[in-house]
This record gives C-alpha cells, structure tokens and sequence, in this order.
C-alpha cells in the first residue's frame, strides 16, 4: 500500500469514528470536539488526493483543505459560543 | 451584462450584510434596497435565459477544470426569483417586527439575513461542487446564528443542535466531494457528470453526499432538528428558513441527481428515497395534529410537506420524469411562498397573544383577521386546493405519478392532502373556538395593520401561482427538461 492510500484510509477511519461519536454522544462539547476530528479525517483523505503520478502534488485539494480549515475553526467558534451563552442562561 | 446581473443577486446582499454592520441606522434601507437589486437584477437575468437558454461564466476568467463555474439555466433563475420575492415581503415585515419593540436581537438581523441571501444565490448559480460546500457552510451558520435572535434558551437550545446536524450534514458531504475528486479530478458538476460511470467511488460518494444533503434539507429522518429551529425562531427568521434555507440544500440534491446519478441505477435508491418522503408526508401531518402551538404546526407541516420533494426520485426514474421534474421544482416555489406567508401570519397571531398556544389563540384571531386570512390562503396552497400554487405543482406530480402507473404514489399524495387540511382546519378552528377562559389580549397587540398586509400579499403571490403557472413553469424548465428525459 502506499504511503497516502494509507493516510487515506487513516482519515476515512477518524471520519467513521467521529462520526459515530456526534450521533452517539449526548455531551456538547464532545460533539464539537468529534465534529473537528471529522472535518481532521476528510481533510486527510483531501491531501492525499492531492499526491499523484507527478512528482509535484496537485494543488487544488491543499485548496480546499485550506478554505476547509477556515470553515471549521470559524463553525467551532461558533459552536463554543452557542454553547456558552447556553449554559449561562440557565 | 448578464454576468453583471449574476454578480449583483449575490454582491448586493453581501455589501449591504457589511453596510448594516458599519451603518446600523441605514440597516433597514439598505437592506430593502439590496433585495429591490437582487429581484431586478435576478427578472433581467430570466430574461437573458430565456433568450439564450443556458448561461455559463468562469469566476475571475479562469476556466473550469481549476476555476468556479456558474451555470444558469431556468432553475437557477427560478430559484432566485422566489428568493427575491420572499424575501422582499420578509424584510419588509422584519422593518416592523423588530422595530416595534427594541429587542437586542434586532441588530443582528439584518447583517445576517442578507448573508444568508447572499450565500444562497450564490449556491444557487454556482456548478462547483466544493463551492457548494462554502456556500451551505455560509447559508448554515447564518441560519443558525438568526434562529438564536430569539433570545429564549429553548431557541438557543434548538440552534445548537440544528447547528451540530448542519455540521454532520456539510461533513458528510464534503467526504463525498473528497472521495469524487479523488476518483475523477475535477469539482466541476458539468465536467464531472461526462466523466463519472457507475464505480464504488461514486457510489460511496453519492451515498455520502446524498445523506448529507438530506440532513441539511431535513428529509425524514434527518428533520428531527428542524421543528424546534423553525418552532422557535422570529416569525420572520422562520419563513425565511421554511421557506428557503432548506431549499438550498435540496437544490444541490437536485442537480446533483439529474448529472451523476447513473442510468442504471437499482431501483432500491430511489424507491429508499420516496418511502421517506411517504413516512415524512405522514409523520409529519400527524405531528401537525397533535402539537398545542400554532408556530409548531407550521414547523411539523414544513417536514411533511418536504416529504413530497422526495418523491421526485422514485418518480424521476419513470415514465413521467418530465412532470416529476417541472412538479417538484414548482412544489419548491409554491411552497416557499405558502410557508413564508404562514409563518409571518403565524408570527402577527403570536405577537397579538402574547403566546401561540393554539388553545388560547381564538381572541387574538378574532382582533386579526386579515392574518387568519392570509393564514388560510396559505394553507390552501399547502392543502393543494385549486387555483393555488400548491395545486399545479401537486397535479404535475400526481401527471408523474399516473403516467408511471405508480398508483401508491398517487394515494399517498391524496392522504397527504387530506391530513394537511385536517391540520390546517384544526388550527383554524380552534382560532374560531369561543374559548371563555382565555386570557385577555395585551393592551398594545404587536402586529400591526403593516405586517398583516404583508402576509396577505405573500399568500396571495402563492394562490398567483396556480393562475398563472404555465410561464413559471416554462422558465424553470429552460435547459433541464432535455436533461432528465
């Protein structure tokens, strides 16, 4: 196998596992932390996509994986804050 | 000048989200005026496509395989109308809404709600498959972060978990669009439905995407998320997530099914697909019926009536794809007017109460008649009664269904007519009910004469739509009709 098939697979492994985890849990933060580790698992297999029979990777997935992380960090913010402003209006 | 047009139904919202947070006092002006743009700029790019039938543009000169396309074709214009339109009516019920009393959640909703219009025109002109996923990660958050502009914790509460279901939604079908590029190299949906053959890879990514998709657009039995978000939201941050948001999602599904899905798919898919649009239609009525608040009934209705958009797929693979196809996109018209003026007709209703229980409403639909009004003409069209838009686009279904020979799908649409008039005239009876131990109505009810027109006028752009459906019909249909025959 090789080396990025094998991080592919890693990533697809880490999406599975996280993904049971935001259905499974019932404890927010939990589930902020899984969602982060599924958008981890697709951004692997996105750059190891990117390597090809060329000697340069493909750019275009490093893209993505980019623009992905802005997504995530700026969702995860979100996320923290909804929950916070959740518990202190308890 | 038709790339102008394209460029301003998504650039307008977009500057005016940025001119509401630097000038709050001009929010409400500029926001009506950037939906007034949107709406001309979105009739001059109809015209263009019905000129020249489909329209392609590279975003910043490059070219597919590496740049964003833009694909417009009669859907998209479709799709953008109804967008202008309803939320023309919704901003202009919003100026009174929130200003009636200065809530905190005022401020936000104009910067957000013209963020979220932006991110849908944008989803609605674009052909890139990753772009999709920028866009319903921009149409999601805004979504999510105007349903918390109610304040309340049971609305905090229900935008925490449609924000986590929105999440799993985008993750799953981003996997998807990883797995796709991985197999085919290119993100192009053109580009892409040339090169892609039934594979595994497709397969899987189809799958992934698909569910992913109908979590998003709250597909039984991914809409567990949708009646609290859309149950407790502002009245005119619900019509505009009933209405349109989930649409957004669907739209992708949509394209996404008439260019990869092979032609020698099993009919396991789709008939998986239409049995839950059946259980949807079903559960969701019955759901409708046994809520005790009217914004809930509306809510449940929304998940019953999504469950129709589902049957496009069995009845796509038939012999009346044609009709399943014209059928469903005029059902995503109809409704989208029909909800919205529900729920901003729900919303007066609320604000005259004080509360939407449905056992205590009938003073305040007593001092609200118009609203009821526009409440029962809406649910005409939800009920698909002629001459409404509900009514055209439920007949060019059932033409789908009965060319097919598919008659359970014909018996279910007529059940699911049934049950929506049985909630829809449950709500408005218990409005009619003399109820002795109601409590008084507040002394200053919030909804103006304003708003109540408001709604009326978008009931009745929905009850337009079965008089007047052949030329909506037509201009959806321009360059996809060839496709899915």
């Amino acid at each position: 196998m090789t080396v990025s098939g094998f991080y592919a697979l890693l990533g697809i492994a880490l999406f599975a596992m996280s993904l049971y985890y935001v259905v499974a849990s019932r404890e927010d933060l939990r589930r902020i932390l899984s969602l982060n580790i599924m958008g981890v698992g697709v951004f692997m297999v996105l750059v190891a996509t990117a390597v090809g029979p060329d000697p340069f990777p493909d750019p275009v997935p490093h893209a993505m994986v980019l623009t992905g992380i802005v997504v995530a960090v700026s969702a995860t913010a979100f996320a923290l804050a909804l929950l916070i402003a959740g518990e202190s209006s308890e | 000048m038709s790339a102008l047009w394209a460029t301003l139904t998504v650039g307008t919202p977009l500057i005016a989200a940025v001119v509401a947070v630097v000038a709050p006092r001009a929010r409400t002006i500029v926001a009506s005026l950037a939906i007034a743009v949107m709406l001309v700029a979105a009739l001059l790019l109809a015209h263009a496509v019905t000129q020249a039938g489909r329209l392609d543009f590279s975003l910043g000169g490059w070219a597919a395989p590496l740049g964003i396309g833009w694909r417009i074709d009669g859907l998209t214009v479709a799709m953008l109308l109804v967008t202008g339109v309803v939320a023309w009516f919704v901003t202009l019920y919003a100026r009174h809404y929130f200003d009636e009393r200065a809530s905190q959640g005022a401020q936000f909703y104009w910067p957000l709600s013209m963020m979220l219009l932006a991110s849908l025109s944008a989803l609605f002109l674009s052909n890139d498959l990753f772009h999709w996923y920028v866009t319903l990660e921009l149409l999601s958050l805004s979504a999510v972060a105007l349903v918390t502009l109610a304040g309340k914790r049971a609305a905090l509460k229900a935008a925490q978990k449609y924000l986590y279901a929105s999440l799993l939604g985008s993750l799953c079908y981003l996997m998807g669009v990883a797995i796709l590029y991985q197999a085919y190299g290119v993100l192009d949906l053109t580009l892409l439905g040339d090169l892609a053959e039934a594979s595994t890879p497709l397969w899987v990514a189809l799958s992934l995407m698909i569910a992913g998709l109908l979590m998003k657009s709250a597909v039984f039995p991914l809409h567990f998320w949708l009646p609290d978000a859309h149950g407790s939201a502002p009245a005119p941050v619900s019509a505009l997530l009933s209405a349109l948001v989930v649409k957004g999602a669907f739209y992708i599904l949509l394209r996404l099914w008439i260019h990869l899905a092979p032609p020698d798919l099993p009919t396991l898919v789709p008939t998986l697909l239409g049995a839950f649009g059946a259980t949807a239609i079903v559960w969701g009525s019955i759901k409708a019926l046994q809520t005790t608040r009217l914004k809930m009934l509306v809510a449940y209705s929304t998940v019953a009536q999504l469950g129709y958009l589902a049957l496009f797929f069995p009845l796509s693979a038939g012999a009346g794809a044609a009709f399943a196809l014209t059928g469903v996109i005029y059902f995503i018209i109809a409704h989208a007017c029909a909800k919205g003026a529900m729920f901003l007709a729900a919303g007066n209703l609320q604000r005259a109460a004080g509360h939407d229980d449905l056992e205590h409403l009938s003073p305040a639909a007593r001092a609200l008649p118009v609203s009821l009004f526009a409440f029962a003409l809406g649910g005409v069209s939800i009920m698909g009664l002629p001459p409404s838009g509900g009514f055209m686009a439920k007949w060019t279904l059932l033409n789908a269904a009965v060319l097919d020979g598919a008659w359970h799908w014909v018996a279910l649409m007529v059940v699911g007519g049934l049950l929506a008039a049985a909630y829809i005239f449950r709500a408005l009876s218990l409005s009619f009910d003399v109820a002795e131990d109601a409590p008084p109505l507040p002394a200053n009810p919030g909804a103006t004469r304003r708003m109540e027109l408001l709604s009326l006028a978008l009931a009745s752009v929905a009850l337009l739509l079965g008089i007047n459906a052949l030329p909506v019909m037509d201009l959806a249909g321009i360059g996809l009709v060839e496709l899915s025959q």
